[in-house]
């Protein structure tokens, strides 16, 4: 009962626009949610076109509390989020949320480590440390990697591997890791990407000894904590990745 | 807005509307409350219960279908005892009918759970005995008429709060397994849980769902619900709880029409979380519009066989 109100509210579109082929950023009118949002939080969109039974979680990628924007940066990947790609500016939307627990506050000057549509949240969070964060992303090849043009200015250092060497150094995110580690005097590491990602992160994270939070992608219907769709085991028991996630300290569910 | 043509009385209880919300679909309640007016519902059936904690099936536990949805959470819940003693306390406050939804391995597993939660707080219980995401005999009890009258005596032997009993659809003869659980002492039938489904993944080539199979429900399984009620309807005398598919005032009135007394909510809390309260309104303006002045107006009232108390 004293846990933060989340919000169910139809919203404007007021920009949608296609990054790359198959990834969009939209943004949406919804003051309240925009005011509410922590880093690291989500929302579940109802897409009130079609018939859609379930709501498809996405992370905040932006806020813009002055004017009361929120933004997400998504991938299609199946028909709701094709039909959310068609939505145009002055179309409608619902938004159910803040959703979640977001990151800690207690990182100073992080990492942010992540891959693919895991960048999304990251954006928020470390455009909320105002230039005390560096960010290490990890893509295929250099097409992936247009979020270089989104973090910059967020972020101190901007570091890029792609797994054919197209764009920064060559390899994996994990394979940079442990050479920023010994460089830079991180006091945490925040990681969203695909789950091999944020294991091998995790694992050099605790082997360096720096605090590791992970964000966690799940299938889910209500958002809520209340279907538990999404539970996974962590130290302390069963969790639902909506409701005591996304975000979980890397200790608590990679062991 | 007044509910005063929504009020009713089900099984004893005083109900603001008769809008509850399904088991498995609404948590304890408690996850809903930024949402819904929880003491406006009926009542909220509350996640599945069990002796033991249950962590559920592994794998991919829900995927969406054509106007609706598979799962197979497989029961996963913290046990009886953690429920009276954290989960209850906690809920308390927001003063709702709670409705504790049981299930065991055997009648004997039931009638423990029963005694259990003959508790203040607690408004009901209802049986599942359909849940057609465990291994453990469940289905068992949910599709043979004895192995299902044995669980409502075992509860019933057990219990001063009345008992409602969760018809499956995956049976051949639904009317033959209300007759019999109503004979066995049942005080309400609800139905339906969900339909046995599958989904299979073209590029995997592999099932989608880690239990292989799952259960249906949402708007797509409306059809086969309305039928089940009428047929029930017009087969017994104890109350019967409407579900299968209800995402609005209009579908809920249909499910009144067949001969359900009360509607429950499931699958449409998960598109829209408010929508209990949208059919509450939705509702209150249908019999205003017909000039009704209460819900039970409605009950059976398109089957000139129905059979019900509330007529």
């Amino acid at each position: 009962m004293t846990l933060p109100k989340k919000y169910e509210v139809t919203a404007n579109v007021v920009q949608q626009q296609k990054l790359i082929e198959t990834v969009y950023f939209l943004m949406v009118y919804a003051p309240a949610i925009a005011q509410a949002a922590e880093p690291g939080q989500f929302v579940q969109l109802r897409i009130l076109r079609g018939a859609f039974t379930l709501r498809r979680p996405l992370g905040v990628a932006a806020i813009d509390r002055e004017n009361g924007n929120i933004a997400f940066i998504y991938r299609v990947v199946g028909e709701g989020t094709r039909a959310l790609a068609a939505l145009q500016k002055d179309d409608s939307v619902n938004v159910l949320g803040p959703l979640g627990n977001g990151f800690s506050h207690d990182f100073v000057h992080p990492l942010v480590v992540g891959g693919g549509i895991g960048l999304s949240p990251l954006l928020y969070y470390a455009a909320s440390l105002k230039g005390r964060a560096d960010v290490l992303m990890g893509g295929r090849t250099e097409d992936e990697l247009f979020w270089n043009t989104l973090f910059h200015g967020f972020v101190r250092n901007i570091f890029i591997t792609t797994d054919d060497g197209s764009l920064g150094v060559r390899g994996f995110a994990t394979d940079l890791l442990p050479t920023l580690l010994a460089r830079y005097d991180y006091d945490g590491i925040v990681v969203c990407g695909p789950e091999v990602m944020m294991r091998g992160v995790a694992k050099l994270a605790q082997e360096h000894g720096t605090p590791c939070e992970v964000s966690l992608e799940a299938r889910m219907a209500c958002g809520l904590g209340a279907c538990l769709s999404c539970s996974v085991d962590t130290r302390g028991g069963r969790r639902k990745v909506c409701k005591d996630g996304p975000v979980f300290s890397a200790a608590e569910v990679f062991s | 807005m007044s509910d005063e043509r929504l009020r009713t009385e089900l099984l004893g209880i005083e109900m603001e509307t008769p809008v509850l919300t399904a088991s498995g679909t609404f948590g304890f309640g408690e996850e809903f409350a930024d949402f819904v007016d929880l003491a406006r519902l009926g009542g909220v059936m509350v996640k599945g219960t069990t002796l033991a904690p249950r962590r559920g099936n592994e794998g991919v536990r829900v995927t969406e279908t054509p106007m609706g949805m598979l799962n197979c959470i497989g029961l996963e819940n913290p046990g009886v005892e953690v429920f009276l003693k954290e989960i209850l306390p906690r809920i308390e406050p927001y003063g709702m009918h709670v409705i504790v939804n049981i299930s065991g391995s055997s009648a004997e597993a039931y009638g423990t759970l029963a005694k259990m939660l003959d508790v203040p707080g607690v408004a009901a219980i209802e049986l599942n005995v359909s849940c057609p995401n465990v291994k453990d005999g469940g289905i068992l009890f949910g599709t043979d008429p004895e192995a299902a009258s044995s669980v409502v005596r075992a509860a019933k032997a057990n219990t001063k709060k009345p008992v409602i009993l969760k018809l499956s659809p995956n049976v051949t003869d639904i009317v033959q397994m209300a007759k019999a659980v109503e004979a066995a002492g049942a005080d309400a039938v609800s139905l339906i849980n969900t339909l046995l489904g599958m989904e299979i993944d073209i590029h995997r080539w592999r099932p989608v769902l880690g239990n292989v199979t799952g259960g249906l429900s949402g708007a797509c399984v409306k059809p086969v619900a309305v039928r089940m009620v009428w047929q029930v309807a017009q087969a017994v005398r104890v109350p019967i709880i409407g579900m299968g598919g209800i995402t609005s005032a209009k579908d809920a009135v249909e499910f009144f029409l067949a001969g359900a007394s009360a509607v429950a909510v499931g699958t449409a809390n998960f598109t829209d979380p408010t929508v209990t309260m949208r059919i509450c309104d939705g509702l209150n303006d249908y019999l205003e519009q017909r000039g009704l002045s209460n819900i039970r107006e409605l009950v059976g009232k398109a089957n000139p066989d129905f059979l019900g108390e509330n007529t």
